[in-house]
């Protein structure tokens, strides 16, 4: 699979990430190339094999419904670029 | 022509845990803005996500009620996209392998039939926090007490073929989750959440129309008119030779319209992948056994032991089920040694009219079950009259003791005792004789004047049924 100049430009659109211009041929040149790894799997017969979610073979493991949790906004908020009446401010998003 | 309306419901339920489904904040309503928002649902570098037990056990409690297949094998994923009050860029989902499957739900419709609903699925989520629009000098405010808090996505089939029935069926997912405990189903506090795709078709025709999306409806009043609004408005495109758009729409209550809200500049793209930071979660049959076990009585099968059980009309066992604290007091108020039918009337009506006229929940009710089934005994048994258990319930409300207590306090207890009666009704005859003739030369209904005075003579306290006998009695005799 090859990407092309749309693809990088859709996915670092979607990434919210600035791509210089004249960079983006070879961003879509290295990707395809990560992807032409990846694909060397569709050689493996794996009809057999169970899909993996996650690389280490156990299960999940599950807390106890505690709030274990106290309040710390003074300590998040501290570091937080603007804070008001208690509120993260952020840029306007309206959908 | 003749449009066909097909409905297919999400239902967003915020589980009833304390704590978060991947973090120990508490999930508590209403708390100051951001005190319950901890490093883990604030996504600090760092943090990993925990889950919830109890998360799992409310997802599997569901699953069975609906009879559904349950992911033994279940998947977090992460949906990505970019939301000032999803703070981690994704938010954890469930996509491929949900936690429950394929199920049904079975409604009532308005005129006694039912329809069998198909659940397509049932996956866990987080929920976001929530950002306040008023004016921060052109900024958001962003409060993520609500970030985290677990969720569970209920999907329905597009199997909905009016909107009366959408409505039955957000009722009835809203009446199951409650009956579980799984969710409060408080809906102003937006526990309960429903989102409603909508299409036409022309009556006959196989394949699904366009659909638009009505997102973030919590009233089942604002379901009913946001559909209908959105049923007419896709029946004037299509019929003025427009074309449908699938696209989210926004239901505003304030001028009862919906409309579109800004399409993103390219469709949603939320590039689902199996979250690293969890591990599949696997569900054994001991688990499950436990949850089948344990699972509550749910309320079809409540409401036709009500019927069966208690020998009561459908409309009553139906008021008496729509909500589990209100079947268990009834059934206690029965085992206090109530009769059941007067049990149902007063439960419903008596008890159900005071609290609504108190503002009060029945949880806070001043009347014990045991207290009520107390009250209708003395009825059963005659020892008061129906008129002044009404004076013996108002005492038990203000907190003056039982319905014993209160009779024998008050000296309530009805007369039974000719001797005491007879004396009062010779009294009436002899005051009375004008009446008296009127009812000897035909005028039958002054019988009711008669009764009236004895009982304002006994201030209440004679047996209504004795007095009319003894009356007939001396008044033709």
């Amino acid at each position: 699979m090859s990407l092309d100049r749309s693809d990088i430009e859709k996915i670092a659109h979607l990434a919210r990430m600035a791509v210089d211009e004249d960079r983006i041929e070879g961003y879509a040149t290295d990707l395809s190339n990560i992807l032409g790894l990846v694909a060397q799997m569709d050689d493996v017969a794996t009809d057999d094999v169970t899909p993996m979610a996650h690389p280490l073979h156990m299960a999940q493991r599950l807390r106890v419904d505690e709030v274990t949790e106290v309040n710390r906004r003074e300590d998040f908020q501290a570091i937080a670029p603007k804070v008001e009446s208690d509120l993260y401010l952020v840029p306007k998003v309206i959908e | 022509m003749q449009w066909e309306t097909v409905i297919g419901l999400e239902v967003h339920t915020q589980l009833a845990t304390k704590s978060k489904i991947f973090s120990g904040a508490s999930t508590a309503y209403g708390a100051a803005p951001n005190t319950q928002a901890c490093n883990v649902d604030l996504a600090f570098p760092g943090v990993l996500p925990v889950l919830n037990r109890e998360v799992v056990n409310c997802a599997l409690k569901f699953g069975v009620a609906v009879g559904a297949e349950i992911g033994r094998r279940s998947v977090f994923a992460r949906k990505n996209y970019f939301y000032p009050d999803l703070p981690k860029g994704y938010q954890i989902s469930q996509f491929e392998l949900p936690i429950v499957g394929k199920g049904e739900l079975i409604i009532e419709l308005e005129n006694g039939e039912s329809k069998v609903i198909g659940i397509t699925r049932a996956h866990l989520e987080e929920d976001a926090g929530k950002s306040l629009h008023e004016d921060f000098h052109g900024l958001s405010g962003i409060d993520l007490n609500r970030a985290g808090t677990p969720l569970l996505e209920i999907v329905s089939e597009p199997d909905m073929r009016s909107i009366k029935e959408a409505v039955a069926y957000a009722r009835k997912i809203h009446q199951l989750v409650v009956y579980l405990g799984i969710c409060d189903g408080n809906m102003q506090e937006g526990s309960f959440r429903v989102d409603a795709n909508l299409s036409i078709r022309p009556f006959g025709q196989e394949a699904f129309g366009t659909r638009t999306e009505l997102k973030n409806i919590n009233s089942f009043r604002f379901l009913e008119r946001a559909l209908n609004y959105e049923l007419e408005r896709q029946i004037d495109v299509v019929e003025s030779g427009g074309r449908i758009v699938q696209e989210t729409r926004l239901y505003d209550a304030d001028r009862d319209e919906t409309r579109s809200m800004r399409s993103k500049e390219e469709a949603n793209d939320y590039r689902y992948f199996p979250d690293p930071d969890l591990l599949p979660v696997e569900i054994d049959e001991s688990l499950l056994e436990q949850i089948r076990d344990e699972l509550p009585e749910l309320p079809t099968a409540k409401l036709q032991r009500f019927i069966q059980t208690y020998a009561l009309g459908e409309k009553e066992a139906k008021a008496l089920t729509a909500s589990r604290p209100l079947a268990d007091y009834f059934e206690v108020v029965v085992e206090a040694g109530g009769e059941t039918k007067m049990a149902a009337n007063w439960v419903t009506m008596k008890l159900g009219g005071a609290l609504n006229k108190a503002g009060l929940n029945l949880a806070d009710s001043p009347v014990s079950p045991e207290q009520m089934g107390g009250l209708l005994k003395r009825i059963a048994d005659k020892t008061i009259s129906g008129k002044i258990a009404k004076q013996v319930f108002e005492a038990i409300w203000n907190g003056e003791g039982d319905a014993d207590t209160v009779i024998e306090a008050k000296g309530l207890k009805q007369i039974t005792d000719t001797g005491a009666i007879e004396p009062i009704i010779d009294d009436i005859i002899a005051n009375n004789s004008k009446q008296v003739e009127q009812f000897r030369a035909g005028k039958e209904k002054l019988l009711g004047f008669f009764v009236g005075q004895v009982m304002k003579a006994t201030r209440g306290k004679a047996n209504p049924e004795q007095v009319n006998e003894l009356l007939l009695k001396k008044l033709k005799g």
